[in-house]
């Protein structure tokens, strides 16, 4: 009987059914802890950009109380929208022109008027899957305070090395304007050379150029959508300076 | 004279829960049947996860917890399996439990959960886990799989613990995120092969070697 094709079909649809149950309420069960963590990581990830996080911050308080969320639409505009609820690989696929942008506005400690950083999201592609990331402007809006990527599926040891401190780090202190020219900061070919007199170029992956030229179409592009906001603060800043 | 025959009959029915036979499922796996360094499975995660100690414990944890509980279940259904289709029904029962392993560990340890990545889904695939199916569960009762399993789980665990902490030591000057050399004073610049796979694979080829040259290993020839 234990050999009967009926049995065995039977035994099957059992044994799918009870697994299947048992998965779909762990899935459940756990979904509210699991988008915790996940809402935790974004906001870990933009604020990396702008401080060091120490082993056991509290990431919620201090993105609550320092980070201002705003969208904007391409001409510099505030939107009303929350920046939680724009998916920026979404928004990805509109024309530019169209494009909801959050921006985070990393504030002041001592006064929360005033803009210290703006962490700007980024998205495109790298050579296997999407890729995407953080950008911290200093308060000139042309120095990039730090950068944070991730990846989906670039090649371990190569493409996905842009999601290390090491490649990160590069672009510290870059700048993305000359003058009044956006030209963005553009990872180079090859590795091992000493960019540090350009204020525009990084130095490259080893192995990795198309997943730099993904970088760097990604951050072109969003410079270019952010580009109308960006001149906006940097002419109110300079005045404001002066 | 009757009752104490009835005593003996009643012992020999029910065999204590930790009999010398079922203390050796437990040890044996630790070092004469260990599954890496003895049965050699199981090597593919054993060199990616022991950069560092911690995953390299939380990989251990969860493949022990894997290994008892797919044991358990199906040495319960051993005997309703239809031995047709039974590396199948092995197969959903084992991705079962990784999925909840793999789905308990994204909701409480995620900077883990990341870290491990695709080592927890391959789980599912481990020898050890199928190895220790077929070739246990199937044919004994539910306590003694039970047994066998987290034996294997803590053999695999121990090889995993050790070449993970000299890869962290000597690799990364650290112990579960410790920096012992800092602590020490010491100025030591980690030696980068270990933090690559090959390193492992040459830690654990000098355990296997430390191992068999104490148990008197013999090749058959």
């Amino acid at each position: 009987m234990r050999q009967s094709n009926g049995y065995i079909v039977f035994y099957a649809a059992l044994l799918t059914i009870v697994c299947g149950g048992l998965l779909a309420y762990a899935s459940q069960a756990l979904k509210p802890a699991q988008d915790a963590n996940v809402e935790l990581e974004r906001k870990a990830n933009i604020l990396s950009t702008v401080m060091v996080l120490e082993k056991g911050a509290d990431i919620n308080g201090i993105y609550d109380s320092r980070i201002r969320e705003v969208v904007i639409d391409y001409n510099g505009n505030k939107v009303d929208k929350k920046a939680a609820d724009v998916n920026t690989g979404a928004e990805y696929r509109k024309k530019p022109q169209d494009r909801l942008l959050p921006v985070y506005e990393f504030l002041s400690a001592t006064d929360p008027n005033k803009v210290e950083n703006a962490v700007l999201p980024v998205f495109g592609f790298g050579l296997w899957n999407t890729i995407s990331g953080y950008v911290a402007l200093e308060g000139d809006f042309n120095t990039i305070k730090g950068v944070n990527y991730a990846h989906v599926g670039e090649t371990p040891g190569l493409g996905a090395r842009i999601a290390s401190a090491d490649i990160q780090n590069r672009y510290k202190g870059k700048k993305i304007f000359d003058g009044d020219n956006l030209v963005s900061v553009v990872m180079q070919k090859g590795e091992g050379f000493d960019y540090s007199s350009d204020p525009h170029k990084v130095d490259g992956m080893s192995g990795a150029t198309l997943t730099a030229k993904g970088v760097n179409n990604m951050l072109q592009e969003y410079f270019g959508c952010y580009l109308k906001y960006l001149n906006k603060n940097k002419s109110a800043n300079q005045q404001a300076s002066l | 004279m009757s009752e104490v025959a009835e005593l003996v009959k009643e012992e020999k029915k029910s065999e204590p829960l930790f009999s010398k036979k079922n203390r050796k499922l437990l040890s044996n796996p630790l070092d004469a049947d260990n599954p890496i360094t003895v049965q050699v499975l199981g090597v593919c995660s054993a060199l990616a996860v022991t950069t560092q100690m911690k995953p390299a414990f939380v990989m251990a944890l969860a493949l022990t917890v894997v290994t008892a509980s797919s044991n358990l279940i199906i040495s319960f259904m051993r005997n309703s399996i239809p031995s047709r289709i039974r590396i199948i029904v092995q197969l959903a029962v084992v991705s079962l439990w990784v999925i909840i392993v793999d789905q308990l560990l994204k909701a409480y340890v995620y900077d883990i959960w990341k870290q491990l990545s695709v080592f927890v889904g391959l789980i599912i695939t481990n020898c050890i886990v199928m190895g220790r199916l077929e070739a246990y569960a199937m044919g004994n009762k539910p306590w003694p799989s039970f047994l066998d399993g987290i034996g294997n789980g803590l053999g695999y665990g121990l090889i995993l613990l050790i070449v993970a902490f000299f890869r962290e030591l000597f690799g990364g000057g650290s112990i579960f995120g410790f920096k012992v050399f800092e602590a020490l004073g010491i100025q030591y610049q980690g030696n980068g092969l270990l933090l690559l796979p090959a390193g492992a694979c040459v830690i654990v080829g000098l355990v296997i070697w430390i191992q068999r040259s104490i148990n008197g290993y013999r090749e058959a020839h």
